[in-house]
């Protein structure tokens, strides 16, 4: 791909860029979120036409006005959200649109053995074909995913962020499978906000800058924060700030805590002014402990204290208490997509704005503007409804919520998952801002540096156990994925 | 920019549809006598999509609300023949539609049924009801002022304008819009429709909303009942079937989205203003009744893509 552009109305969303993959290459596309990464994925998958630029496939020159005629040619795309239909099995959703046909019949057994090459070719012969996708779960969900565009023969393959949902074990079989199409010949774009797993898994990079290619190179031999400075086009200092933090009194303590399956048993103490990280592999319970702590989860025994309030927990009482939440997943939970930002903003405090108990949406404007400025948060007006904006100023309407609350005890899961660094750098800033302000912070990541870097103290949990939270002073990675893999 | 279009769209469309006519019959259509006849036909289906709009709003639909009027004309009626002042027994027909909604709200809330079975349940069970206690006929009523509230405006009376039940929908009109727009329960009803996880996460009581708008819409669809009655001056089991649609279709005219979070209360009423100058106009072009069915049938289509194209441009 050479020289693409294309603009959305005044938006120049990408403004000349260059990309090369060779056949058995994996090349990791990196940038933040609205670098054009998705853009330039999807002119070259075929959504988008291109309004200048050229693309070559094996030396021939390639214009896909389609997604399907981008699959003929032998380039798929797969994408974060998995395009499956769960009612349907493997095989089906392996040849979905192009299965064999006799007389205007499916022919199953074809179709199956079909299915089964794919498969075996992912080295996977062991999934059966005639299970049903939506009781997969979601790692092999993404190998069907994969299958389907091995089964047409496909040569390029795009990766849009394929670990973000996945476990540890996942990750390690998604690597070896990525690998192995590598050998096979495969030319392979891997776009990742994880810089690790950049690292770890591609041959050459590419970084995209405000819809530019602005660095290329050979992967092995970049330094990492070589890669973030590309990315965010100056130099990264401070990532994680940390000010002057005075632990107050306890305003938080789960006591022998247990939720329908998880956690099966949880205690911590969470104090006024610091930051509390909860540590684990995905599915380990950590989520589901802030749930029941926040009451969109049943607790089945153990206590809740917020304050001086124990008993029952409903998220109504608890942001009358003074707790708020940032959900792990803004975009089915964290927040309402058609609504605007403001909306968004002040959903969970609308006293105040306006007399004799109304609603002025002047008034909420208004509210609202000082965490837009506050957080940078990148939006034409207040109105505007946050499915427009970007994931990283998503999040930040996400987290400006809790800020136009006011609350004192912040529960973040996963905050800033899937959003670019200069988002996070934001997010780390506010609630280092908030812990030195006497706020408590108790915070689920799945993202070590970023525990170490932002936490006081750290928690790891293990099939449904917290363990006891200990200094980041004394953890390190090691230690921690010991203890979350239960080797400790 | 957008915004503004969106707003105007179905106002637009109104005028657009109006031109067309009073082009079309400058003799007939556009007279003060006609306008006066379109607002008292727009006026029960009005009432009645300002209960549908805020369910709308809040994901959800009703298809039980031509049967709901039904029960109310007939209720209406009865109370009427036991004794009651008029004014009792329209309270009466309103409090069976509260008690309506209750039932629709403590099913989809309680049991965690979907609103289109629980109502697609209610719009034959309430039809039912209605007949059974109308013994399946006709409840004729001595007449009371009731039966005035949609007579054309007489001559002592011309500083009203529109007739009284033409400013009752007007004002429970601004009333529903200001609670949707300046009320905490409106922020509620829009969050709830947009993502009611979401809503759920930031403390908004899901239930206890849901059952407030089947309750306050059911309510609406009984003051709709009651202006029913008062135009056919007696209690019909059989009326108003497949009125739902027609107020269905008014809010999805007027910018309602069936999957949530998006609907106005202006919209939906110069939605049900749309379809009664169309209905209207066609009958003064002597069309026939079929013509006016695909009319409205390609109205709504039309409005509906007309929207999405303008989303998709966005």
């Amino acid at each position: 791909m050479h020289g693409i552009r294309k603009a959305f109305g005044a938006t120049q969303a990408l403004a000349g860029v260059d990309l090369r993959v060779e056949a058995g290459q994996i090349l990791a596309l990196v940038g933040e979120n609205g670098a054009g990464k998705s853009t330039l994925m999807k002119v070259l998958s075929g959504a988008h036409l291109p309004d200048a630029g050229g693309m070559e496939l094996d030396g021939v020159p390639y214009r896909p006005r389609t997604p399907n005629e981008a699959r003929q040619a032998g380039v798929a795309m797969i994408y974060q959200e998995l395009a499956l239909a769960p009612h349907l099995s493997v095989a089906e959703n392996i040849l979905l649109g192009m299965e064999p046909v006799r007389y205007g019949f499916t022919r199953r057994s074809a179709m199956r053995q079909k299915a089964v090459e794919a498969l075996r070719q992912l080295g996977r012969a062991d999934l059966a074909p005639d299970t049903l996708v939506e009781s997969l779960p979601i790692a092999d969900r993404q190998l069907v995913e994969i299958a389907r565009a091995v089964a047409v023969g496909c040569r390029l393959l795009v990766l849009d962020e394929p670990t973000s949902s996945l476990t540890h074990d996942d990750i390690r079989h998604l690597f070896a499978l990525v690998r192995r199409l590598k050998e096979q010949g495969h030319a392979i774009v891997y776009i990742s906000h994880f810089l690790e797993e950049v690292k770890a898994i591609s041959d050459r990079f590419t970084v995209l800058r405000d819809g530019q290619s602005v660095g290329e190179g050979e992967t092995p031999f970049t330094p990492t924060s070589r890669l973030i400075e590309l990315m965010v086009g100056r130099e990264v200092k401070d990532l994680y700030p940390r000010s002057p933090r005075v632990p107050g009194d306890v305003v938080l303590e789960v006591t022998e805590l247990a939720g329908q399956g998880k956690p099966v048993r949880a205690s911590l103490a969470l104090r006024k002014g610091e930051v509390l990280g909860l540590a684990g592999l995905v599915g380990a319970g950590r989520t589901e402990l802030l749930r029941a702590v926040f009451g969109l989860a049943a607790v089945r025994r153990g206590t809740v204290r917020v304050g001086a309030h124990v008993g029952a927990a409903s998220p109504a009482r608890r942001w009358a208490q003074g707790v708020g939440m940032v959900s792990e997943d803004r975009k089915t939970e964290g927040l309402a997509l058609t609504l605007s930002v403001t909306d968004n903003t002040t959903l969970s405090r609308l006293q105040g704005l306006g007399p004799l108990g109304l609603v002025l949406p002047g008034r909420q404007a208004e509210a609202t503007r000082r965490w837009i400025d506050a957080l940078q948060i990148k939006c034409r007006d207040p109105h505007q409804p946050v499915g427009d904006l970007s994931g990283g100023n998503q999040q930040k309407v996400a987290v400006g919520r809790l800020l136009h609350h006011d609350v004192d005890v912040l529960l973040l899961d996963e905050p800033t998952r899937g959003i670019d660094v200069g988002s996070k750098a934001q997010i780390y800033r506010v609630i280092d801002d908030l812990a030195a302000r006497g706020k408590a912070i108790l915070m689920v990541s799945s993202y070590l540096p970023e525990l170490l870097g932002v936490c006081d103290r750290v928690a790891v949990m293990c099939r449904g156990e917290l363990q006891p939270a200990r200094p980041v002073g004394d953890l390190d990675e090691h230690r921690i994925m010991a203890e979350a893999t239960g080797a400790a | 920019m957008n915004a503004w279009i969106k707003k105007l769209g179905p106002l637009i469309g109104l005028v657009f549809v109006f031109a067309l006519f009073a082009v079309l019959r400058p003799q007939k259509f556009p007279t003060m006598d006609n306008l006066e006849i379109m607002l008292l036909q727009t006026a029960v289906v009005g009432t009645a999509a300002l209960g549908m709009t805020m369910i709308i709003i809040s994901g959800g639909i009703d298809l039980s609300v031509g049967s709901q009027v039904a029960l109310c004309t007939v209720t209406l009626s009865l109370l009427l023949n036991a004794g009651w002042t008029p004014l009792a027994a329209a309270l009466g027909a309103v409090a069976i539609g509260a008690g309506c909604g209750a039932l629709i709200g403590t099913l989809i809330t309680r049991l965690r049924l979907s609103p289109f079975i629980v109502t697609l349940g209610m719009w034959g069970a309430l039809r039912g009801a209605a007949k059974g206690l109308a013994n399946e006929t006709m409840v004729v009523t001595p007449p009371t002022w009731l039966n005035k509230l949609l007579n054309a405006v007489s001559a002592e009376h011309k500083w009203m304008l529109v007739p009284p039940g033409v400013w009752m929908t007007v004002v429970l009109a601004l009333v529903v819009a200001v609670l949707l727009r300046y009320t905490r329960q409106g922020r509620h009803i829009f969050a709830i429709g947009s993502n009611e996880q979401t809503a759920r996460l930031c403390g908004v009581s899901v239930e206890r909303t849901k059952l407030t708008v089947y309750m306050l819409a059911s309510c609406f669809a009984a003051l709709a009942g009651v202006l029913q009655y008062s135009y056919l001056t007696v209690g019909d089991p059989t009326t108003a079937n497949g009125m739902e649609l027609d107020v269905i279709a008014a809010v999805v005219i007027g910018g309602g989205s069936l999957a949530g979070g998006q609907g106005s209360v202006l919209g939906s009423l110069i939605g049900a203003l749309i379809m009664t100058a169309v209905a209207n106009g066609c009958t003064k072009m002597d069309l026939p009744n079929w013509v006016q069915e695909i009319v409205t049938g390609l109205i709504i289509i039309a409005a509906v893509a007309l929207d999405r194209l303008r989303q998709k441009k966005e």
